[in-house]
């Protein structure tokens, strides 16, 4: 990793330093790709001074799946599944962000209680991927409890997902056009009580870290980095917030009905581990507070857009009716019409700006599908972020970026 | 700003610069040289009214029967002072393609650059560290071109008139 020679010692990034300045001994260590602490397989080589860190090298690409290949020769309902395995701690908010894409490709215009279902299902994406990032935060810096407490609160959101769509992890979400059904009466039951229940197991949870002074003292300061150069690396989402830049897909291209809610967008100053924390945790009550908007304002309606080329007609239908038959088969086997055109389109997922540029040619797949996967992006700038600082830093910094693998990686 | 708007500005500024342009959807599409592409850029990033301080996003597309210009590196870009987005295309040949790498002026751009160079195979002149990033070292080709198909080409029970391309 370095070459050395009588006083000076190069290091793998050309860095030159004089052996007067190294305090301790110069050793290289990995961390990673499978260790406890880095939540997902990506590896860091890390060149360390004593405990501080003086460079380090990454390497991705562990669970690199193909995506963007498979989705070439996959019809467009298909291509659901895969979204949700990019960010699997929200992978609702993929795949309505994929749903959103195309139906902006085919120009269909959804109704009013489908936007703001989804904007329930959403925000719940949302709380649930903050309260994995914010308690983890908890566990490296040594309170364990504070990663159990919230996942009854998680395993509530798992449940409304399980009444919407039957899965839990991997979601497989709604449809082009729309949803398979509507919202059950377990569903509305089962979120009534979570919207009663949540804030306060929320507050109690959030008094543990968020003026705890052994917390504060340990993320304070660890991992900061500058606007300025946030927005070099291509940040978006609460990282880039955290730094102090009020930018959210939601705000400046609103999209399902977006622009009807009342929220706030919080920001962080000093773009350390602290503000991060402190960011998401309030994102997630401004998330409640749109699910209530959203919930209490809830249109009546039609649950789905009325496009039979790509939403599947009822089972009774398709035994009795002649179109509906032909419809049910074209969409099972992937040959309904898509017109040629080429279409960015972005959400505000988990990490950032989620977006899919879709090239259509009028195939039965796309000819060309690309994610922007937020992560991917500004995980370049963690040497940058944990140069300098000790190794325990280096593990909250990277728990507080929230990096997962499987967006990473695609 | 509209795209008409934004439109009339590009003409004025960048000239003959500008190959091609046409409103996809919500977004205008601007085709430029590859020798142009760093530059256009640049003045896309420090011109006061445009301002698009912000690389969305870098990759490339793979065209195999457009002769001479076969892949298409596109360049998402977003002001975000103005609240609009701009896609820019630039055309290179299959023979060893290669345009100006963005990272003087996006640190950002540096992996995803790696990441087409490593599926696409277009190299990025003036980058640091141009290897691949997602696949591994010892790969001898770029899997996301259109001659690499997903399945096994030797396999005769399935006939693509029925399963896809």
């Amino acid at each position: 990793m370095m070459e050395q020679t009588d006083n000076l010692i190069k290091l793998s990034n050309g860095q030159v330093l004089s052996k007067e300045t190294i305090d301790g001994d110069i050793a290289t260590i990995n961390f990673g790709p499978t260790h406890p602490a880095t939540h997902g397989i990506f590896q860091n080589i890390l060149t360390v001074d004593g405990e501080k860190i003086l460079t380090s090298v990454q390497t991705v690409g562990y669970i690199h799946r193909a995506f963007e290949k498979l989705a070439e020769r996959r019809p467009y309902n298909q291509i659901t599944p895969i979204t949700d395995r990019l960010n699997y701690c929200s992978s609702p908010i993929n795949n309505l962000g994929w749903h959103m894409t195309v139906e902006k490709l085919l120009q269909v215009e959804v109704p009013k209680r489908v936007q703001y279902m989804r904007v329930i299902i959403m925000e719940l994406a949302r709380i649930a991927d903050h309260l994995i990032c914010d308690s983890i935060i908890g566990v490296d810096t040594g309170a364990l409890t504070s990663f159990f407490y919230p996942f009854s609160e998680r395993e509530k959101i798992y449940e409304l997902y399980e009444e919407i769509c039957g899965a839990r992890l991997t979601t497989n979400l709604g449809r082009i056009g729309g949803f398979d059904k509507d919202f059950t009466p377990v569903f509305h039951q089962k979120l009534k009580e979570f919207l009663k229940t949540f804030p306060k197991a929320f507050e109690e949870w959030n008094g543990m870290l968020e003026r705890n002074r052994i917390f504060m003292d340990r993320t304070r300061g660890a991992g900061p980095i500058s606007a300025e150069r946030a927005l070099a690396y291509g940040f978006t989402g609460p990282n880039l917030r955290a730094a102090g830049v009020d930018y959210d897909v939601r705000v400046m291209h609103p999209y399902s009905s977006y622009e009807d809610f009342d929220f706030t967008i919080p920001v962080g100053v000093n773009g350390d581990t602290y503000d991060r924390f402190m960011v998401r945790q309030e994102e997630i009550r401004q998330s409640l507070r749109i699910i209530h908007q959203a919930y209490n304002n809830l249109p009546e309606g039609p649950f789905h857009a009325d496009i039979p080329e790509f939403f599947l007609p009822d089972k009774k239908d398709v035994y009795n009716n002649m179109e509906a038959l032909i419809y049910h088969f074209k969409i099972v086997m992937g040959e309904s019409e898509v017109p040629v055109g080429e279409v960015y389109h972005s959400v505000e997922g988990g990490n950032g700006e989620l977006g899919y540029f879709l090239i259509s040619d009028g195939g039965r797949a796309p000819y060309r599908l690309q994610f922007r996967r937020p992560c991917f992006i500004y995980y370049q700038a963690y040497p940058e972020m944990i140069s300098g600082a000790n190794i325990s830093d280096a593990v909250i910094t990277l728990s507080s970026i929230n990096v997962i693998a499987g967006e990473l990686d695609a | 700003m509209t795209n008409n708007e934004l439109l009339d500005a590009l003409h004025e500024h960048l000239g003959s610069k500008l190959i091609a342009s046409e409103v996809l959807f919500d977004t205008l599409v601007i085709e430029v040289s590859s020798a142009e592409a760093f530059g256009v850029i640049e003045f896309l990033k420090n011109d006061a009214v445009l301002s698009f301080n912000f690389l969305t996003l870098i990759g490339a597309v793979h065209y195999p029967e457009e002769k001479g210009r076969e892949l298409c590196v596109v360049y998402h870009m977003h002001s975000w002072k103005n609240t609009i987005r701009l896609r820019i295309k630039s055309y290179l040949p299959q023979e060893n393609p290669s345009i100006k790498s963005l990272t003087p002026l996006f640190d950002g751009a540096n992996w995803q650059e790696r990441e087409t160079f490593d599926f696409f195979g277009v190299k990025f002149e003036g980058h640091p560290n141009m290897t691949r990033i997602l696949n591994m070292d010892e790969m001898d080709y770029h899997p996301m071109l259109k001659q690499y198909h997903l399945e096994d080409e030797t396999r005769e029970d399935k006939d693509d008139r029925f399963f896809g391309r």
